[in-house]
């Protein structure tokens, strides 16, 4: 049964992954996007992870996807053209890209093929425990907790910063000469 | 007064460095009465300190101001007064502050006057250090400071081609005797891990056998030393081979030619030696040596001064005869005498050359005799003193050069020496012959120069005056010091500091000073009288030409100084010169240089070549490092 | 039957290879990242995988952190991308070249 379920999830996250790299436009590739995730979430869930699982649905495919989904419509970005910007060598490179990966991952399944792994145990229901978890969270990993929380904050300000309108030159005054109108 | 020695060499020293303390443009007076005031201030220290030495039953007075104990190496930095650095702190402060007072009046005009006494009180500093160092690494302090001091006044006319260049030349000649010294001052520190005069002197006379073994070369340690020393000496004190730089440091002012190049700082050698009586007398093959080369360098220089033109240059070369004397005296072991010499030689050859100054001075600057004579009537004062002053070289009775050059030739005599004896007797001839031409070339005669020069002739100011006059009773009477046989004060004087080992030699022969005096007064007075033939009254400078046209090529050898100097430049100064020229364009232009430039070149052509892979393409970037993940992978797994 | 966990080590590789494949390959800025947010769901499949095999919780702690740093990553990366499609008006990974030699 479970052997059926991964089988079904995996295929369904093989294939909206080729989607989302091959696909020409953008909305599409975003959606298959989601559905890889998803389908990732299951396969967290059948390890063990639920927690895993859940946060990945709600932040992954319910910020960082929609996010991008914003921003694709803010750019208002079409299909990507053929032709006009083709670099040289590009072809080249496309092909050492894919023979670069493909041979990525055929190395991967060879050490796998190599080596020997412990006996899996079964799951105890200590293992998926959300409060286990979160108590190791916040005391083991407080300080990376901490940091990731600082982590957020710059890169909130940053995106901020850097995504915003720059200011107009003209228009930028002093804090005195903008209020010299209104004297009294 | 004598816990107060230290001030001697430091009341110079801060007048030198104070120097710099009287603002842009200070006043004239100011900076005599500070520079002159210094030295004399030293002066009356250095005579309180030798009343009280002499009054005290002490034979040596050391002080020590601070000891370094570096392993196996004890250095004190000290001060020792006994019977030797008592002479030598006479002459040195007595001559040294006549001369100064000297020099106002002669410098009174010159631009750097501040500059020239500050460079002169560095000097009395440096030597006074010399002199009154206990052991030889301050005598080495004090050699050093007197060569920069040297250096330093003989290219005082720095604007001159001439000037810097005698003044590099005396500096560098100077170092190849000073590495000698070095060497020698190293051996002794090995052997007895000290440099303390009393230590080592003490150690030699008790163990002679410390020194007498072999060392290097064929030669004993106490040989090895005493050579080393001497070809310091050789240096300082203008011997051959290293005199060179002596007659090319006239191009200093007259006073520095006469407290440095004359009474003071040439003499270091003949002091070092003296000091070192010890060391000598047990290596009795260098002290030939000595000798040989002493006697060697009187003879030589005599010659050149025969034919020499210009007045300073006569007495230069004159100078580098009467060393000669002093280090035959000193290599056959007659210690007193050279010293004694030295003393004597201080006063007449000051003398001498403040005369010459006087003249030179009142020539409006010119050095040249030919265009003199006649001046004793014009610079009478000047005329008496150097009259005085080449009777007193000439070793004629009672002025003291017969006193002290005789006791050189008796000790020659006395050890058997006839070869050197006559040599010495020869060179006392031709120095009675050639001071005297210069003499009557000068002062006696029609006057030979322009108008404009006779004009200007004027008798010098009692500031140059005095220290003459003084100075001719020095050149008096200082000889009655040492009258020969059970009076000599000074030989008695000194003879503490000769110290004998055992096993030294004595002398062989005793002979009649009487006779030998008598020998040598008699052929003075007859060179004298020649000189008279040749050039006196108003021959001028006649007959001397037709000497010189009868045997041209002598003249030619002897006004070209044996044409020492350009055999010096020829085998010397021009390969060293090349060598240098190879080193900085050769070894440093190309290989260092080359280096540098390799590895510039190289940057600029790696990166030249590496830039193409700068596409600007971040998924060109990215692919790369994707591969460089799957090496490192595949690095990992086999 | 127990799924194997070599058969989830697989297919994280096999997603992994495949982003990297898009990563390096599309010329749409947007698509490069979305392949690179492939990539790093890859390597958290990895983790909890590895995680469930050692029975521990670690790995799925450091999930958690990847997951907020992708979060901030994402933020960042596509603010970036607005700011230069405001000036080149192209997302064109190709046209923005100007650091080239």
């Amino acid at each position: 049964m479970e052997t059926v379920i991964f089988l079904i999830f995996a295929a369904l996250a093989l294939g909206s992954s080729l989607v989302v790299v091959a696909h020409k436009n953008p909305i599409y590739s975003t959606m298959s996007l989601v559905l890889t995730l998803f389908s990732v979430a299951v396969l967290f869930v059948m390890l063990g992870a639920p927690f895993v699982g859940v946060l990945q649905v709600l932040i992954y495919t319910g910020a960082i996807v929609v996010l991008f989904l914003f921003v694709i419509m803010l750019l208002n970005l079409q299909r990507t053209g053929r032709d006009d910007s083709r670099m040289a060598g590009q072809s080249l490179q496309i092909i050492v890209a894919l023979g670069g990966a493909a041979l990525f991952a055929l190395l991967i399944a060879l050490a796998l093929s190599r080596t020997s792994l412990p006996p899996v145990q079964a799951l105890t229901a200590d293992m998926v425990s959300l409060k286990l978890l979160s108590r190791q969270l916040f005391t083991e990993y407080l300080l990376p907790f901490e940091i990731v929380g600082l982590l957020l904050l710059v890169a909130v300000i940053g995106a901020t910063v850097v995504a915003r309108r720059p200011p107009q030159a003209d228009t930028t005054t002093s804090y005195v000469e903008s209020t010299k109108g209104s004297e009294p | 007064m004598l816990d107060f020695l230290w001030l001697i060499p430091i009341l110079p020293l801060a007048g030198a460095a104070l120097n710099g303390c009287l603002g842009r443009k200070p006043p004239k007076a100011l900076v005599t009465l500070l520079n002159v005031g210094a030295p004399l201030l030293s002066l009356l220290v250095a005579l309180g300190c030798l009343w009280e030495y002499g009054h005290g039953t002490a034979q040596v007075i050391e002080k020590a101001y601070y000891a370094w104990t570096a392993g196996p190496l004890a250095i004190e930095a000290g001060f020792r007064l006994d019977q030797l650095s008592a002479v030598m702190l006479f002459v040195v402060t007595f001559v040294g502050f006549l001369i100064h007072v000297y020099s106002v009046g002669y410098m009174g005009h010159e631009e750097g006057y501040r500059r020239y006494f500050a460079y002169l009180n560095l000097f009395m500093a440096a030597m006074l250090l010399l002199v009154l160092g206990s052991n030889y690494l301050v005598m080495f302090v004090g050699w050093e400071g007197v060569g920069l001091c040297s250096y330093l006044l003989i290219g005082f006319y720095y604007d001159q081609d001439f000037p810097p260049y005698a003044g590099k030349k005396a500096f560098i000649v100077n170092r190849v005797g000073d590495f000698a010294f070095l060497l020698g001052m190293f051996a002794l520190i090995a052997k007895f891990g000290t440099l303390q005069y009393s230590t080592i002197f003490k150690q030699i006379q008790e163990q002679p056998g410390l020194v007498t073994g072999p060392y290097v070369g064929g030669f004993t340690l106490a040989g090895f030393v005493a050579l080393c020393f001497f070809v310091g000496a050789m240096g300082k004190s203008a011997q051959i081979p290293l005199y060179v730089w002596l007659p090319d440091a006239m191009a200093g002012p007259t006073p520095v030619s006469a407290l440095i190049h004359a009474a003071t700082m040439v003499t270091a050698g003949v002091y070092m030696v003296a000091r070192t009586n010890v060391i000598y007398q047990l290596a009795p093959g260098v002290s030939q040596f000595v000798a040989v080369i002493g006697a060697a360098t009187a003879l030589f220089a005599a010659t050149i001064g025969l034919a020499q033109t210009d007045i300073k240059k006569v007495l230069a070369y004159s100078t580098v005869s009467q060393l000669g004397y002093m280090f035959l005296a000193a290599g056959l072991g007659a210690y007193s005498a050279a010293i004694f010499h030295l003393g004597t030689h201080a006063f007449f050859k000051a003398l001498l050359f403040l005369g010459s100054g006087s003249v030179i001075h009142a020539m409006g600057g010119e050095q040249d005799m030919r265009q003199m004579g006649g001046l004793r009537k014009a610079l009478p004062q000047t005329f008496i003193t150097f009259v005085i002053g080449a009777l007193a070289i000439a070793g004629i009775f009672p002025f003291a050069g017969f006193f002290s050059k005789d006791e050189i030739l008796h000790a020659a005599a006395e050890h058997g020496q006839w070869p050197l004896y006559a040599v010495g007797l020869l060179t006392a001839a031709l120095t009675a012959f050639y001071m005297f031409r210069a003499v009557f070339l000068t002062f006696w005669g029609r006057f030979r120069g322009t108008p404009e020069q006779e004009h200007h002739l004027h008798e010098s100011p009692p500031s140059m005056t005095i220290p003459l006059w003084i100075l001719a009773v020095g050149a008096l009477g200082s000889g009655w010091l040492g009258w020969p046989g059970k009076h000599n004060w000074i030989a008695s004087f000194l003879d503490p500091v000769i110290l004998h080992p055992a096993g030294a030699q004595a002398a062989e022969h005793a002979i009649s000073p009487l006779l030998l005096g008598l020998l040598a007064l008699a052929v003075a007075a007859a060179a004298i009288w020649y000189a008279w033939k040749v050039y006196g009254d108003d021959l001028g400078t006649e007959q001397g030409e037709q000497w010189a046209a009868r045997f041209p090529w002598i003249h030619d050898l002897l006004v070209h100084k044996y044409y020492v100097d350009e055999i010096y430049d020829l085998m010397i100064v021009r390969p060293l010169a090349a060598l240098a020229d190879f080193f900085w364009k050769g070894i440093d232009g190309m290989v260092i240089d080359g280096a540098l430039h390799t590895g510039a070149a190289t940057a600029k052509v790696a990166g030249e070549v590496s830039r193409f892979s700068i596409t600007g393409n971040v998924r060109n970037y990215a692919l790369y490092f994707f591969l460089g993940v799957i090496l490192l992978f595949l690095w990992l797994i086999f | 039957m127990e799924v194997p966990i070599q058969w989830y080590l697989l297919l994280a590789a096999a997603l992994f290879a495949i982003g990297a494949a898009g990563a390096l390959t599309r010329r749409n800025g947007i698509s490069i990242f979305l392949s690179i947010e492939l990539m790093l769901n890859a390597a958290n499949l990895t983790l909890v995988a590895y995680s469930r095999l050692l029975a521990v919780r670690t790995g799925q702690l450091v999930v958690f952190f990847v997951l907020a740093v992708a979060a901030a990553e994402a933020a960042v990366g596509l603010a970036l991308f607005i700011a230069v499609f405001r000036q080149r008006h192209t997302i064109d990974v190709n046209r923005i070249n100007l650091m080239r030699w």
